[in-house]
């Protein structure tokens, strides 16, 4: 595609020509047009990422409630009272399910995707303008019903984001398993229609959208990533879609796909014959990939700070193409080890254990690119770097408890505890929202045409860096000497209660962390309207967005396509002018 | 910049590493047959990811530092990578992450592929919101039918697992609320829910397995030392899943002889 033959280059000119009409004259001049239903991807971008960031603190808020109770389980709070163990159960669960779907696939992919991607790869605008439009309402419907949950009798479900049933198939099985759970598997599946029309709007896009000259090896790798989180995105949510129909049916319409012969409360339920697991396979088929759903697109962001700020061509760019490629294939095969104790057969655990040890591979490959990015560098420390290279430190400590987890033998004492619980958080939560905060510092300018305080943005680094750390690492501790998550108190048994003083320091760090991230919430609107006014390029980066006026045009490049001539990644390449040379720069690279 | 980044990194690192080496949180003492070589795999994979996570945060680290924009240093280097390191560290990974799993394979064989010995005791495990009930055959050897209408888990005991006692090998079952078992020999047990899922967790003994209605699951351990150890239950269940707890007590084949028959009588 990169210009080659003669008869690409009119096709590619025609869908050009085509998306660039339909473009020229939909510029919306009405409030409702151009802000609300806008058919503008950078506007549906904003919307996706001002949905995150609600739900991010409201996850937050929640995180703050459960750590408060599990050290003062008797503490009244002003708004919400006093919680009760099925009341922390709850907040367990509508924090998972918000921070899971409306946070970390929600802003990577649906926020910061959308707005970049079109102006990375040099198009007017996703290929489905509508359909991009639908994507983010029906995700939004889903928000609001997942909060509506809180509000109905017996409040929301207690059966923990992953909603194993029979839990979370019978009404009786605890409070909050009536309307909220009902409400909570039908704001999943809304998640899901919205997430399904994303992936095949992304997925187009990438294909067909390109400018002349954006090979796919030239894509930054932010597209790939986009590109890859896609594709999973489509195999994935439409596996959790059907599992979320049929366990509303299994809840309402007497259907039996989950629940075998129960009894309940001591009454006989109406269902036999169901399986519990079967619910547990079609959740990890699709909540496997989802982990690298929700980190693939800070992955690819990271590859491109790193380089952008140690000015120097990333290393190896193909290694990382083929690495993300590599972990989407494999995510898909991995799922099994969210089951070694569930009951499944200890032959698959085996087989599905060499697979899961060898997707370390390709993540393990990344690191060492980004050390090898590094390496020989002169880097700039701006805070989108911080960010950058905390992302690094933090795959590679949330990364590194993976192998002890992916060994069933290990899974035996391991499984279910506070260890899972560190894990996953460092890796899939804290490590995904550095790249959410690194996307954030690096591309206000171009969304929002100015800049945002670097002083700032240097406090809030260190306090959320430092601050997670405190909160996570120790939850390894814990999980080795054996803690079990999701249990509201430590008190029953004697070998918990010795554990209580680690998590009073954990309870303590949280408090320190949530309190350093008003400073982003604060940087981010004052700079708005404050900040100092930014330039085109303001860190002198090669990739195309930076081409553009600040903030971009309706149309992105203002009447013109551009035209790449050189790779995502040419810092310092010798003979060149300036210690970059843009994408889109006819003086190619290979002329210096 | 650069230098902060660096101290705070290895801060971390050294912090982090040192409560892991000095091992002041740490895995329950084992006390079953198969904790020697559990906790010996798990000090291996410890030994080698520690060495990985330790040397990736210390090049972090440096390279912040060392490699930092100044005024007079050198440009950066332009290169777009190396395919040889590139094979290297993928080869080297490779080795490392599935050598470690098939160390550990035959351990996961002892555990879950091979059926109880004949002779071990068996117990049925029942789990239920928010109790565990321990069920011992009795002299015949025999577990009596349950029946799913008659389970009250308000009334306890027997009737908690809706235990039929119109079957004559019900007769002489004995059901618990404490688990007991004798010292150096297999216990089989058979795990069931009635209700929805749970997760019997013996840490002291290595031992977890989830507990699913519908199925009844076979597995075992073999208690090696004598004592009380606490049982937990690891699977969400439901609001009291934090206080659904029991008690392992490992006696001598003696002891465990003379309470179970003491049970036998009580009833």
């Amino acid at each position: 595609m990169a210009g080659s033959a003669g008869g690409g280059e009119i096709i590619m000119a025609t869908r050009e020509l085509a998306a660039h009409e339909l473009h020229a004259h939909a510029a919306p001049q009405g409030f409702i047009r151009k802000w609300v239903f806008s058919l503008d991807h950078k506007v549906i971008g904003l919307q996706y990422f001002f949905l995150a960031l609600t739900a991010v603190f409201v996850g937050m808020f929640l995180s703050l409630l459960m750590r408060i109770h599990l050290i003062w389980p008797n503490v009244s709070l002003p708004l919400v009272g006093e919680i009760k163990p099925e009341t922390y159960l709850s907040l367990l669960t509508m924090h998972g399910t918000i921070m899971v779907f409306f946070v970390l696939t929600t802003a990577p992919q649906g926020g910061f995707g959308n707005y970049f991607l079109p102006i990375q790869i040099g198009a007017a605008d996703m290929a489905f303008p509508v359909l991009n439009m639908l994507s983010f309402w029906v995700t939004f419907l889903g928000y609001i019903v997942m909060l509506s949950a809180f509000f109905v009798v017996g409040g929301a479900p207690l059966h923990g984001w992953t909603g194993y049933p029979p839990l979370s198939a019978l009404q009786s099985a605890g409070p909050g398993e009536g309307p909220g759970a009902d409400l909570w598997v039908i704001s999943i599946a809304l998640f899901c229609i919205g997430a399904l029309m994303s992936a095949l709007n992304f997925i187009t896009t990438t294909l067909d959208m390109r400018a002349r000259g954006m090979s796919m090896m030239r894509m930054p790798l932010t597209c790939w990533a986009w590109f890859i989180t896609a594709i999973l995105g489509l195999l994935a949510f439409g596996v959790l879609f059907s599992a979320g129909i049929l366990l509303l049916l299994d809840r309402n319409a007497g259907t039996s796909f989950f629940v075998p012969l129960v009894v309940v409360n001591g009454q006989l339920a109406a269902h036999k014959g169901g399986s519990p697991l079967l619910w547990q396979h079609l959740f990890w088929f699709f909540g496997h990939p989802e982990v690298y759903i929700a980190i693939l697109p800070a992955m690819g962001l990271c590859s491109q700070l790193v380089s952008v700020f140690s000015r120097k061509p990333i290393f190896g760019y193909k290694a990382m193409v083929y690495a993300m490629l590599s972990i989407g294939l494999l995510g898909f095969m991995v799922w099994g080890h969210h089951m070694f104790m569930s009951g499944m057969s200890p032959y698959s655990a085996f087989a599905f254990s060499i697979m899961t040890m060898a997707i370390g591979v390709p993540s393990a490959i990344k690191t060492f690119n980004w050390l090898g990015t590094l390496w020989g560098g002169r880097i700039r420390f701006y805070s989108p770097m911080l960010f950058a290279i905390g992302f690094v430190s933090l795959f590679v400590s949330g990364g590194i408890s993976g192998p002890f987890l992916a060994q069933p033998v290990l899974d035996i004492p391991l499984h279910d505890t506070y260890f899972v619980t560190g894990h996953f958080h460092l890796i899939m939560g804290v490590a995904s929202i550095f790249g959410i905060f690194a996307a954030t510092y690096y591309w206000f300018p171009k969304m929002f045409g100015r800049m945002m305080s670097e002083s700032l943005a240097r406090w809030h680094f260190w306090f959320t860096f430092v601050g997670t750390y405190a909160i996570f690492m120790p939850m390894h501790y814990l999980g080795m000497a054996g803690a079990t998550r999701r249990y509201s108190q430590f008190t029953e048994l004697a070998y918990l209660r010795d554990l209580i003083p680690l998590q009073k320091f954990i309870t303590y760090a949280a408090i320190v962390t949530i309190a350093g991230q008003f400073i982003f919430l604060f940087n981010l609107f004052w700079s708005m309207k404050y900040g100092k006014k930014a330039s085109d390029n303001p860190w002198e980066a090669t990739t195309l967005e930076w081409t553009t006026a600040t903030p971009p045009p309706h149309d992105n490049f203002g009447g013109h396509t551009p035209v790449v001539y050189n790779g995502p990644y040419e810092y310092s390449v010798p003979g060149a002018p300036r210690d970059y040379v843009m994408q889109n720069d006819p003086a190619t690279v290979a002329a210096h | 910049m650069g230098l902060v980044l660096l101290v705070v990194i290895w801060l971390i690192t050294f912090v982090s590493a040192y409560f892991f080496i000095a091992k002041t949180w740490w895995l329950p003492t084992g006390a079953s047959a198969a904790a020697a070589g559990i906790d010996h795999h798990f000090t291996t994979t410890y030994i080698l990811m520690g060495i990985v996570f330790v040397a990736a945060q210390v090049l972090l680290g440096l390279f912040a530092w060392k490699y930092r924009d100044r005024a007079a240093g050198s440009p950066a280097r332009y290169s777009h990578g190396n395919n040889t390191l590139e094979i290297v560290w993928t080869v080297l990974t490779l080795i490392l992450f599935v050598g470690l799993n098939l160390m550990s394979s035959s351990i996961w064989a002892s555990e879950r592929f091979r059926p109880a010995e004949p002779g071990a005791l068996q117990v049925e495990v029942t789990g239920m919101q928010f109790a565990w009930y321990f069920r011992y055959a009795g002299p015949d050897g025999k577990f009596g039918a349950t029946k799913p209408e008659s389970i009250d888990p308000s009334a306890g005991g027997e009737s908690a697992i809706g235990l039929d006692t119109t079957d004559p090998a019900s007769k002489d079952d004995v059901v618990t609320g404490t688990m007991y078992a004798p010292v150096n020999r297999e216990v089989e047990v058979i795990l069931r829910a009635h209700d929805v899922i749970h997760s019997f967790f013996v840490p002291s003994m290595r031992f977890k397995q989830d507990v699913v209605p519908g199925l009844a699951i076979h597995m075992h351990f073999t208690p090696i030392s004598t004592g009380d150890y606490e049982i937990a239950c690891a699977e969400l269940c439901g609001l009291g899943h934090y206080k659904m707890h029991g008690m392992l007590k490992v006696v001598s084949q003696e002891d465990f002889d003379k309470w179970l028959a003491a049970r036998e009588a009580e009833k």
